[in-house]
């Protein structure tokens, strides 16, 4: 038995809860925990990507949903005796699985960008050092396996899988550590394509010189258009908010054309868009990491080759 | 109000990082730095204690080394640390490591307990909502603004669309994400002030851990198929046609 956990968005479900579902049939009967506003299309949609069945989670309100919802997990868990518990590294996703590894004493492998189980034994694999290395990791400890995958590890394919047998489950009063409350949600004004589905993301770094110069990589991607990314770098500098940030600690994305401009290559960066399937580099450094893995790497000043570049398209 | 904030000693990331052919260990020099991570969040510490009258004391588990990168952060104004540096505490999974830090938590006392996101080097980004799991309190992630009004924290959430205002009563752990704060930069008075702070170091026994098993073992480690470099052209002023011709042929112009 295969559990996972999935939100909704928008009264459909998120993306990479689809994503997770593509694996998880392949290892075994899938239930799915469901957070979020559940209709006759959500369902559909679980069981088109393979849940058989769908545990919807109810009466979060706007409490911040993690400790109720591991919690509740929890009770499950001790009741059915999953072999494995999948996650999205999502924020609450990481939440949850998180107070649930503490719930069930139990391990959580993160950043999994493939899982396999073998006779019940569960084993992640992870890339680590910018994706240079490749390492897999055994977990030893009973069952069940709690494992956080990264975004964009599976690729989401229906299956064609009928609608799930449904079932509800109220989230418990977590206490003082279920208490945080949302009072205000502030959607902030997205232009263009987002970044983690876009066909094409062109990003910026340090090599921008400054936060003003972004403006060259909007101007970019809006001939393009694309989606805007960052690296951490210039992220933690306060040029642009933590929400654009791809790599490690920001997300992946795979587009068709990753164009990066003024941006090095560290590890850190690599790791969330090295899988993007051609890379334009514009750096001035010819030495810079990123012209490793660039397709077509232009050696040279970004603040000359970008507005060059803007004006002929 | 008494304020601990997670820190952590990293190799420096603008060296290659290494695994130990036979532990699967990340290698870690005698000196670390303070995860850049971390700098977000001793400095909203900082305010905080500095608007409540309140302490900072830094709570950090791995190999102390010279404790370079925990001076680091002391020096930006942290008022004392508690380090748990013990041999059968390496390779400890997020589980134990949250284990080892909510004890030395407890054990301190805490209005407030704050750290980054996630470390750097090992990136579970699960850590800071363990500690909240095994305090029992509320755990506010991803915060990129924070403040503390008597016994509330308020924080400003970030979300896949936006973010969220969430409030809650202490005591509660809050994880910061990069550009929530300005950190400061340690003053010369600062550096020769955290020479001589108290720093207590732990063993894992002193905090009444027991089995620290991980659960989990690493069996192989493999290179990663590398992605080849492609056309590599100096710019000569017209460099961005080669990129227009790449666009044309992908079919996008």
């Amino acid at each position: 038995m295969i559990w996972v956990f999935i939100q909704g968005a928008n009264g459909a479900v998120e993306a990479v809860g689809l994503e997770l579902l593509t694996k998880a049939r392949t290892l075994g009967p899938v239930t799915a925990f469901f957070l979020g506003e559940s209709n006759d299309s959500v369902l559909a949609e679980l069981g088109n990507y393979g849940a058989t069945e769908v545990v919807q989670l109810t009466g979060a309100g706007d409490a911040l949903p993690a400790a109720a919802v591991a919690a509740a997990i929890a009770s499950e868990a001790r009741a059915h005796d999953p072999v494995l518990i999948l996650f999205s590294s999502t924020y609450t996703g990481r939440d949850v699985a998180g107070r649930l590894s503490v719930r069930l004493d139990r391990p959580v492998l993160a950043n999994g960008v493939d899982v396999a189980v073998d006779g019940g034994e569960t084993t992640v694999t992870n890339e680590i050092f910018g994706g240079t290395k490749v390492v897999r990791t055994k977990i030893t400890a009973p069952g069940p396996a709690l494992v956080l995958a990264r975004p964009k590890a599976f690729a989401a394919e229906p299956a064609g899988g009928s609608v799930p047998a449904t079932r509800e489950v109220a989230l418990p009063d977590a206490g003082h550590a279920g208490s945080a409350t949302v009072t205000d949600r502030h959607t902030e004004a997205a232009s263009g394509p987002k970044l983690e589905e876009a066909d094409i993301v062109v990003s910026g770094g340090r090599g921008l010189g400054s936060a003003e110069k972004y403006e060259l990589v909007e101007s970019l991607a809006a001939k393009l258009n694309a989606a805007t990314g960052a690296t951490r770098a210039i992220v933690d500098a306060g040029w642009v908010p933590y929400a654009k940030q791809v790599g490690q600690t920001g997300k992946t994305v795979k587009p068709k054309i990753y164009i990066a401009c003024g941006i090095s290559g560290a590890m850190q960066h690599l790791v969330g868009m090295k899988d993007s399937d051609t890379i334009i580099a514009i750096n001035k450094d010819p030495e810079a990491p990123i012209f490793d893995i660039a397709d077509l790497g232009i050696v040279g000043d970004v603040h000359s080759v970008v507005p060059k570049l803007i004006d002929a398209l | 109000m008494n304020i601990i904030v997670c820190v952590k000693q990293i190799p420096d990331p603008a060296n290659p990082y290494s695994l130990d052919p036979e532990t699967h260990l990340l290698i870690r020099p005698e000196e670390q730095v303070l995860d850049d991570t971390d700098r977000y969040g001793v400095e909203v510490g900082l305010q905080i204690a500095a608007a409540t009258g309140g302490s900072v004391t830094l709570v950090s588990m791995g190999p102390a080394g010279n404790m370079q990168g925990i001076r680091q952060a002391l020096a930006m104004g942290a008022d004392q640390a508690v380090m748990i540096d013990d041999a059968g505490l390496r390779g400890s999974a997020a589980l134990n490591t949250a284990k080892v830090l909510a004890a030395a938590i407890r054990e301190q006392g805490f209005d407030i307990v704050i750290a980054g996101t996630e470390s750097t080097d090992g990136y579970t980004g699960v850590v800071p909502q363990q500690i909240a799991e095994l305090l029992d309190v509320p755990a506010l992630t991803f915060a990129k603004h924070v403040e503390v009004d008597g016994t509330t924290v308020i924080i400003h959430q970030q979300t896949a669309a936006g973010y969220n205002v969430v409030r809650s009563d202490l005591p509660a752990v809050i994880s910061v994400t990069a550009g929530v704060v300005e950190p400061r930069y340690p003053t010369f008075k600062g550096i020769m002030a955290a020479k001589s702070k108290p720093v207590v170091t732990h063993t894992a026994e002193d905090l009444g851990m027991g089995d620290t098993d991980p659960g989990q073992a690493i069996t192989s480690v493999d290179d990663a198929t590398e992605r080849e470099g492609g056309v590599k052209i100096e710019d000569d002023g017209e460099a961005h046609a080669h990129i227009v011709e790449k666009l044309q042929e992908l079919k996008v112009v």
